[in-house]
């Protein structure tokens, strides 16, 4: 590697006029360098790996630590403060104990339980938009981010882990600024001791009063055990309402949109919604919505798709691009709800880090895309697409918001 | 076809469950169980497509 030579700094706006594309340099890199040396924005570099089957191949791979205290770990741009003890920066052997303590909470079945709950909330939120809508007359619209697809997960991660539902703006405002790429890594930073201290006292109320809910099982049937420190309790809640909140938010808005940008999927949905799960695997696989990872650290010296990686040297792992890969995806630039292998997409990671909540962010994608089709039929953008406000700024894809009227 | 499962590597993430649940499910610990190890001809492309898609290596066949 020519010292001198100046390398291409991490991709991550999309290209002028087309907010659904992943940045356009993946396409080329996917060709030419799949394994690519890059700047990232604290001008330190990291490998960028824009490849399906290479991505695979090393989130897969025990020799990649998810460890952000591990040597060369690209954490530029990313919250580390505070995260080290966390079980998405956790290692297996620990991390399989820690995983399997949450597991039972998100499977397939239990999810199945929450369903009904997941359809009255958003039945109350369509509801509000109904009235909002009826109070601003015929030229109203509503933000669809505001009132629907940010209080839909919070509410529901909420509901799971026993935090009160008045507390829901305060967790909007604080996981905004931790995820946010424009805020400074000290807001960031204060933001996160915010959020901590507020679980601090959620934990400790549990411990009084336990409810039927996650933190209460984690108090009560774990840190009492001394399996589990106080501080990887409020850990524990901390990455369960981050990772679960402004995901599925972003989702939601980004899923409503195509469909209002593609009348006849919309329509093929509202006459057989048993496309609907194969519409949100396509959906995930073609928005992508995580950004610039998820990240490694190399522990031990690894070759991916031919180039070698040292001990000590991170990765970035670009789902965006390999979940465009048209070695896999055969048209991947295009949305088919009916794509045979869609759910072969890793918008959800790959490998033991493999999203934790995902059924239950697929539960609430289905729930409100099915709701939203069929209250709202005539549901379109109240603005010029033009004027989508989109965070091409977060490390979370999405819309700002999402002005729409019927 | 057979199959065998490596319970101990399995993360629970159900990715199994959702494309052949005849086959398989999920413990109260979300780990998965094996249903049917030696499933019909119909069921070979669902299962194909589960040890493609399982994130943890978990699913194998003979
Ligand atoms: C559409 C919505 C979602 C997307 C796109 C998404 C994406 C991801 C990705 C890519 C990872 C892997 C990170 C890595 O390998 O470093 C992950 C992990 C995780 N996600 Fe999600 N997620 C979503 C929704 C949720 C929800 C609803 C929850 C929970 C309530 C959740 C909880 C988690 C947890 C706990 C992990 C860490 C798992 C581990 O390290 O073993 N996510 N998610
Ligand atoms: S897909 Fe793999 S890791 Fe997930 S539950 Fe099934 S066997 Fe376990």
């Amino acid at each position: 590697m020519d010292p001198m030579k100046a390398l291409i700094p991490l991709p991550t706006q999309p290209p002028p006029g087309c907010p659904f594309s992943p940045p356009q340099e993946y396409t080329e890199l996917r060709i030419e360098h799949p394994v690519s040396r890059v700047s990232m924005p604290d001008g330190s570099w990291a490998w960028l790996l824009t490849r399906y089957s290479d991505i695979r191949s090393a989130l897969s791979d025990p020799r990649f630590s998810s460890d952000v205290n591990a040597p060369g770990f690209p954490r530029s741009g990313m919250v580390t403060a505070g995260e080290g003890s966390s079980l998405i920066r956790t290692d297996p052997p620990e991390h399989g104990r820690r995983r399997r303590m949450l597991t039972h909470s998100f499977t397939v079945k239990s999810v199945s339980a929450l369903r009904r709950r997941i359809q009255q909330i958003t039945d109350q939120l369509c509801d509000e938009m109904e009235k909002q809508k009826r109070k601003d007359g015929p030229d109203g619209s509503v933000d669809l981010v505001r009132s629907l697809a940010l209080p839909l997960p919070s509410l529901v991660i909420s509901l799971l882990l026993g935090v009160p539902y008045e507390d829901r703006a305060l967790f909007q405002s604080i996981t905004a600024t931790v995820l946010s790429r424009v805020n400074t890594e000290d807001e960031r930073t204060t933001a996160r001791k915010e959020l901590r201290a507020y679980l601090d006292h959620l934990v400790a109320g549990k411990e009084a009063d336990p409810g039927d809910d996650i933190l209460s099982e984690l108090v009560h049937e774990r840190m009492r055990e001394g399996q589990l420190t106080r501080e990887e309790v409020t850990g524990t809640a901390t990455l369960l309402l981050i990772a679960g909140h402004e995901t599925t938010a972003n989702m939601i808005g980004l899923g409503a949109l195509t469909l209002v940008r593609n009348p006849r999927a919309a329509d093929e949905l509202r006459e057989d919604p048993s496309l609907m799960p194969g519409a949100v695997e396509e959906l995930l696989r073609f928005h992508s919505i995580t950004r610039s990872g998820p990240r490694r650290a190399a522990i031990a010296d690894v070759e991916v798709g031919g180039q070698p990686i040292k001990a000590g040297e991170g990765i970035v792992c670009a789902v965006a691009s390999a979940n465009r890969d048209p070695e896999q995806f055969p048209d991947a630039d295009t949305v088919d709800i009916r794509r045979r292998n869609a759910q072969h997409h890793i918008a959800f990671g790959y490998g033991v880090h493999q999203c934790l909540g995902q059924s239950l962010a697929r539960a609430e994608l289905e729930i409100s895309l099915n709701t939203l089709l069929t209250r709202f039929p005539e549901l379109r953008l109240a603005v010029e697409f033009a004027e989508v406000p989109f965070r091409s700024d977060m490390l979370v894809y999405g819309c700002h918001a999402l002005p729409v009227t019927w | 076809m057979k199959i065998s499962i490596d319970t101990d590597n399995c993360c629970g993430a159900g990715q199994c469950v959702l494309i052949a649940p005849e086959i398989f499910d999920q413990d109260d610990d979300g780990i998965v169980i094996l249903l049917d190890p030696t499933p019909s001809d119909e069921m070979h492309d669902a299962v194909e497509d589960a040890i493609a898609i399982c994130p943890a290596d978990v699913i194998h066949v003979e």
